[in-house]
């Protein structure tokens, strides 16, 4: 039950007023606003002012095939590293909140220990692994399974091998905390009710954690647009990705105002995703 | 969710076609993982299971073919109504044509017209239940287990919700066994109670006679109020009194059987108590009295027929017939 204290301030089982709310979240805050959005109030500049004023730099964005190709390039991966990513996450959330614990263990240990490697440690690991003189081409070789090395790194096939394994665990708190919330009689009663372990996975389990789902999947693609050292660990410089293209532009062809509105463009178009599926997921009420 | 795990001990019931059959006790007494057992759910480390004579103690539960409503009714939550109870029959392998007709058939029984396309988290609790004992019953199973539908309903809504189930279990003809630790529920809906406490059966009758003639003294304090007064040879606390058939060497009545006077009477058996307290209810007035020797004994007396000036420390008289005890 709502209650007023002497000095007004409305005290909720659930809540606190919303002046005591803003000055918890003052830090935050003064942080976000000295740390992100004025240099990028700055980087907004540079986009209509460099070379000249003008929104000329935005047409060239918009219009030069090499940077087209490169967000298009960047779309496709990512959607297809989301879609990876949320399976192959999915599956081992699965195993973490519905196994045994041995199985428990095993799982959190398998997500936790990528944590605390670093994200250039890792993607040189999958160089190790990868490459024509690497790990796997040359036991396939010694083996003799492989008559030549496969092409496994510096194309696009290297860059979602390590994009994927870098952000499944992203994948996987939101799927647990999906999984947690299910139900265990629900489906109990669907199991009394004769159906197939099948048919309560497909259409019982995986739509009551359809919410799990999109979260993932929205946190795993905004993520992954903005990948740099992967793709370009990786790529080796041949599957060029936005954010290394932006790194490009303002370190090696000085042209910051082409980087400042591709930097803009992405911004808006994550912002723009954001509010649509916030909406949607409101929509549906779930 | 089934992580408490109670022993139970040598329970052998037969429950009959069509009856409804209410497990009642204290939590923890063994009455759920009863309930669990005859569903599959849970398997006993001895003893057998049959159905019409054949055994089915390793039956998994899905291939038993009962209907079951969970405690908190374990609705699909991303389905509607009617594909809620579409669910099992779908599992069967049903026609389409088949399906929509049961299922709208399911809706009317349950008196849910109208909110067919509708999602549970839309419904009020009672509305739920309903779709719960549709979906449970839409594949007319031949039992049907519920395990405790009505404990998150409020009072009025519960009284509703056990006359309906008493009418859609007329309706069907299906076994009922139910679980619950609400005593009026039970002798409301049951054909028969089974009593549990401590993983143990301790009697299994119908309403009346379980409240009438109570097996033993678990029993009759569990269900109801019951007055017991220890017996020493033929007397009560120095007085003679007459007593019923049986064995035991506590008489216990049900307050409702005892009368209360300002004097001795005249006949019968009685006893001399104290006033101790006394509790205005409404219609009716709880009196806490005690023996000369202190023994409690609760009597309801309808409100209207209060000797005037009752107070706490009034001697009184309070007086039964013999044939309305019972010795434990």
């Amino acid at each position: 039950m709502p209650r007023r204290n002497g000095r007004g301030i409305l005290l909720t089982r659930g809540g606190i007023m919303l002046r005591s709310r803003l000055l918890l979240l003052a830090p935050l805050l003064m942080f976000l606003a000295l740390a992100y959005l004025l240099p990028f109030l700055g980087v907004m500049r540079w986009s209509v002012t460099l070379p000249e004023p003008g929104l000329g730099q935005y047409g060239t964005a918009l219009s030069d095939p090499l940077v087209l190709s490169v967000i298009w390039r960047t779309v496709r991966i990512c959607a297809l590293v989301t879609v990876l990513a949320v399976a192959a996450g999915y599956m081992i959330t699965l195993l973490w909140v519905r196994g045994g614990p041995w199985m428990r263990l095993f799982v959190e240990l398998c997500i936790l220990i990528p944590f605390w490697i670093s994200v250039l440690t890792r993607a040189f690991g999958w160089l190790a692994m990868l490459s024509n003189r690497g790990v796997l081409n040359t036991w396939g070789q010694d083996l003799g399974l492989l008559a030549e090395p496969l092409t496994l790194v510096r194309n696009e096939f290297g860059v979602v091998i390590g994009m994927v394994h870098f952000l499944i665990p992203f994948a996987v708190f939101p799927l647990a905390s999906a999984m947690r919330t299910v139900d265990e009689r629900v489906l109990l009663a669907a199991r009394g009710m004769g159906a197939s372990r099948a048919r309560i996975f497909w259409q019982v389990f995986v739509p009551m954690t359809r919410s799990g789902i999109f979260g993932a999947m929205l946190l795993v693609f905004v993520f992954a647009l903005g990948f740099f050292v992967t793709p370009a660990i990786l790529g080796g410089g041949r599957s060029v990705l936005v954010a290394e293209l932006i790194w490009l532009r303002i370190f090696q062809s000085p042209d910051w105002g082409l980087a400042a509105a591709i930097s803009v463009i992405m911004m808006l178009a994550i912002g723009l995703l954001l509010m649509l599926t916030m909406r949607f997921a409101k929509g549906t009420g779930r | 969710m089934f992580g408490r795990f109670t022993a139970l001990q040598d329970i052998s019931m037969t429950i009959g076609r069509g009856e409804f059959v209410t497990l009642l006790g204290p939590s923890g007494s063994g009455k759920t993982t009863f309930l669990m057992i005859l569903s599959g759910f849970e398997a006993p480390t001895s003893g057998r299971l049959t159905l019409d004579g054949q055994d089915m103690t390793e039956t998994p539960p899905e291939a038993r073919g009962f209907g079951m409503v969970f405690q908190g009714y374990a609705l699909f939550p991303h389905m509607t109504v009617e594909e809620n109870i579409a669910f099992p029959l779908k599992v069967q392998g049903r026609s389409a044509a088949d399906i929509s007709c049961r299922v709208k058939e399911m809706v009317e029984m349950v008196g849910l017209g109208g909110h067919g396309h509708k999602r549970p988290a839309g419904l009020s609790g009672g509305q739920q239940q309903r779709v719960a004992l549709a979906r449970a019953l839409a594949y007319a199973p031949p039992v049907l287990l519920l395990d405790e539908p009505f404990s998150a309903l409020d009072k009025n809504l519960r009284g509703q919700m056990q006359d309906e189930m008493r009418r859609i279990h007329q309706e069907t003809g299906t076994t009922f066994v139910f679980v619950t630790h609400d005593q009026e529920e039970a002798l409301a809906l049951s054909s028969r109670i089974a009593i549990f406490e401590k993983g143990q059966l301790q009697q299994i009758a119908p309403p009346r006679e379980i409240y009438e003639r109570p097996a033993n003294r678990f029993v009759a304090e569990f269900l109801g109020d019951i007055n017991i007064l220890p017996v020493s040879g033929t007397s009560i606390e120095g007085r003679a009194i007459r007593l019923p058939d049986g064995a035991g060497d506590h008489l216990a009545i049900r307050p409702e059987y005892m009368d209360l006077s300002l004097s001795e009477p005249g006949e019968g058996n009685a006893l001399p108590v104290q006033l101790r307290d006394l509790t205005y209810l409404g219609a009716e007035t709880r009196l806490l009295l005690a023996t000369k020797a202190g023994v409690p004994v609760t009597l309801h007396v309808p409100t209207a027929k209060l000797p005037e000036g009752l107070a706490p420390g009034a001697a009184l008289w309070t007086s039964w017939e013999a044939s309305r005890g019972f010795l434990l």
